[in-house]
């Protein structure tokens, strides 16, 4: 099975191929490197940028104004700050020249914690980012997501930032990409640059993959359950998941769903959900003071007051300025495994 | 406001800000005068002069509506027409990277009237009228938007369209190169254009321009051109720069560079054109600084009043008449029938129909994809 490099290196070379993208740029992300997590290698249409975050959101948008089609990457999300008014510029442009200018642009950008990436490797953007009207936004939280959510990114005529959860970068999937050969060894053959081709010889052998899409605004239910839903994206999903695991052998089935989608989300599938479960807990690693999950139990409250047998809860990052380095910083900060099942556990034995 | 449309300022007073103001920060400009050895050819030099008066009326109206409160806000490009005209003009205009880009800021409807924009298109901007082409009433005044000729959206912040600039010169340059160096089918090679302010060269987004555009291997074809006022907005240029001329910037990157008064619709013309051929010809960026007039201040919130900064039209006018390529009366018929027309706009504006409260969910997707929450 790919991990999510390999998914996003896979979507990368169909969206070159088949869907018109004609620039892969930022920093790094072009020969020989192809990325800092890999994710560009042997791809025919990247470039490497200056390193001026701003230069790339504005060239994105530049190529986007010109009819193009382009990937841009910001090395890392804790680096996008200093683009925050142009992504507001990419997300209004189509509203401000009233409908004469889209954007078909994609930003990726790595995020989050969990791999010991101290104060600037470890930001979230997801709360930011839903903060950017006219932009669709992306979190796969498996390989096999990444490359369908990339793929309908890349072919969506607006602006779509593509979140990617850093910590499951190497992490494999369970489920094949349509076209993935099936043997994982063969899959890095093909597709992963050899570390000591200091010749630059090296050249990829691609599968023969689908477009398979997964639509943008469009959530999954990852385990079922009626006693409770749980609601995350990201790094903290598959923490979600497992917990949903550890409980169920205590014969309690929780929900839990991948949201996959922030703007749009899928609403009607936590709402079906909250309707049987009458308990909701939502769960993500930003900041907690206007975080996104608040967003989503303030609607639960407007709109399933009734349903509800319990206050909707948030567990979300700690209001702190960054994340320590020390791994007790770091779990003190965001939302980890004891947190998620605390929490759960804390909802199930509420009692209305 | 004044009644008539003539060139004289009523007053002579000192520019508000004058206090603080190294007095030569304003002096300096009034060593601008018209060359006299560049030329053009007589029709050529005639029609400049006509758009430019049209550009100038056209301005003055958008005055008066905002004087008259039928409009919140003016800002726009009052004494920037010996430049705003000359580059509309040069600009290889249509529709796509096949074409020339033009990434303006607020004050090129010079610009604009050279393409050919109606005055009337410019006055729905102003009084934000759902007939508005550039965005249906959502935005200040001189903040155009014409795909058809390119003209991506002018956006307030500044110097943003430095760097957006870069992304058309890519998408163009990669047409350049496909086409094997041959001359595409609209007949030109295409540029991407973009201008702005001086005092706005101090954003990040302008050294981007330079440095993205002078990459070597992936020179860009840009014209990069700066507006020096010598203002921003009350800040002298005199206080904010060690550098001597904006267009010294580019030296450090090879950027080919030039300093022109563009105060001179000639001489402007002439260095227009010949740095537009270069990057036609090289796909090479040129850095431009343009000196001119700021007429009536820097928008509404300083006053929109007359200032006593040189004229372009007025020296022009003058060095067309010494000429006697141009009677003064029929100067004054010039300035007379554009105010007339302009008149007759803003009348027809006022009766246009207005936004609806409905609407500000539209276009916020293509196709006006849903995108309110309420309703996921
Ligand atoms: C990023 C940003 N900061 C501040 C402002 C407010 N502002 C509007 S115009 C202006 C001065 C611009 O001066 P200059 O670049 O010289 O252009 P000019 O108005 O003189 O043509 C300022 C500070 C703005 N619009 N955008
Ligand atoms: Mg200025």
């Amino acid at each position: 099975m790919a991990n999510m490099a390999q998914a996003i290196r896979m979507a990368l070379h169909v969206g070159e191929t088949r869907l018109g993208v004609t620039d892969i740029f930022g920093q790094d992300v072009g020969a020989p490197l192809g990325g800092v997590f890999t994710a560009s290698q042997g791809l025919k249409n990247t470039w490497n940028s200056p390193l001026d975050e701003r230069g790339i959101i504005a060239t994105a948008i530049g190529l986007g104004l010109a009819g193009d089609r382009c990937v841009a990457e910001i090395q890392f999300a804790d680096y996008i700050f200093n683009t925050i008014d142009l992504l507001k510029m990419a997300g209004n442009t189509l509203w401000c020249s009233n409908g004469q200018y889209n954007l078909p642009i994609v930003v990726m950008t790595p995020v989050g914690a969990g791999i010991r990436g101290s104060i600037y490797h470890s930001h979230s953007f997801d709360a930011w980012a839903t903060r950017l009207p006219g932009w669709k936004v992306v979190i796969p939280s498996t390989p096999l997501d990444a490359y369908g959510l990339l793929i309908s990114a890349i072919k969506d005529p607006n602006p779509v930032l593509f979140l990617n959860p850093k910590s499951l970068m190497r992490v494999r999937g369970t489920e094949l990409i349509p076209g993935e050969p099936a043997d994982e060894k063969e899959l890095k053959n093909m597709i992963d640059q050899p570390v000591d081709d200091r010749k630059h010889q090296w050249r990829p052998k691609w599968p023969q993959l689908e477009e398979f899409e997964i639509p943008i605004g469009k959530g999954k239910i990852v385990r079922e359950g009626d006693r409770a839903t749980v609601v995350s994206y990201g790094r903290t999903l598959p923490l979600c998941a497992k917990v949903a695991d550890m409980l169920r052998e205590e014969g309690v089935a929780i929900e839990v769903i991948d949201l996959r989608s922030l703007y749009p989300y899928d609403w009607q599938m936590i709402k079906a959900s909250v309707h049987k479960t009458g308990r909701v807990l939502f769960v993500n690693e930003d900041t907690e003071v206007t975080n996104f999950g608040e967003h989503l139990a303030f609607r639960a409250t407007q709109d399933l007051f009734y349903e509800l047998l319990a206050r909707p809860r948030v567990l979300a990052g700690k209001n702190v300025p960054g994340i320590g380095l020390h791994p007790n910083l770091e779990e003190a900060s965001v939302p980890h495994l004891e947190d998620i099942l605390h929490e759960v556990r804390e909802l199930l034995g509420e009692v209305p | 406001m004044r009644k008539t449309t003539s060139l004289a300022p009523k007053s002579k007073r000192p520019l508000k800000a004058s206090s603080k103001v190294p007095a030569k920060a304003a002096g300096a400009r009034q060593s601008i005068t018209i060359s006299t050895k560049a030329t053009l050819p007589k029709e050529l030099q005639l029609s400049i002069y006509d758009l430019m008066i049209k550009s100038r009326v056209l301005e003055e109206r958008l005055i008066k509506v905002y004087k008259t409160g039928d409009a919140y806000f003016w800002i726009g490009g009052a004494g920037e027409e010996a430049f705003g005209v000359p580059l509309g003009l040069l600009t290889h205009k249509g529709h796509g990277p096949e074409y020339d880009y033009l990434h303006l800021h607020y004050r090129a409807t010079p610009t604009m009237i050279a393409l050919g924009m109606p005055m009337i298109d410019s006055l729905r901007l102003m009084m934000n009228r759902v007939t508005d082409p550039s965005t249906g009433g959502r935005n200040f005044c001189n903040h155009y938007c014409f795909p058809q000729w390119n003209v991506v959206p002018v956006t307030s912040p500044i110097e943003v369209q430095y760097g957006m600039a870069i992304g058309t010169a890519v998408a163009q340059r990669r047409r350049w190169y496909t086409a094997g160096g041959k001359t595409p089918a609209s007949g030109k090679k295409s540029i991407s254009i973009v201008s702005g302010g001086d005092a706005g060269s101090a954003e990040g987004d302008f050294a981007s321009s330079l440095i993205w555009a002078s990459r070597p291997g992936f020179e860009l074809p840009m014209l990069i051109t700066v507006q020096n006022n010598k203002w921003g907005i009350s800040t002298s240029y005199d206080t904010q720069h060690g550098e001597k001329n904006v267009a010294d910037r580019g030296k450090a990157f090879g950027i080919r560079t030039a300093i022109v008064n563009g105060n001179d619709p000639i001489e402007t013309y002439l260095a227009l054109q010949t740095e537009i051929d270069y990057i036609r010809k090289t796909g090479k960026p040129v850095l431009a600084e343009f000196h001119l007039s700021r007429i009536y201040g820097h928008s509404s919130a300083t006053g929109a009043n007359r200032e006593p900064d040189v004229c372009p039209i007025e020296l022009f006018e003058k060095k067309l008449v010494d000429q006697k390529w141009i009677k003064p009366h029929e100067t004054k018929e010039l300035w007379k029938r554009y105010d007339e027309e302009s008149r007759e706009a803003a009348e027809q504006v006022r009766k246009e129909p207005v936004p609806t409260r409905e609407s500000i969910w539209d276009n916020i997707y293509v196709g006006s994809e849903n995108a309110d929450w309420r309703k996921f």
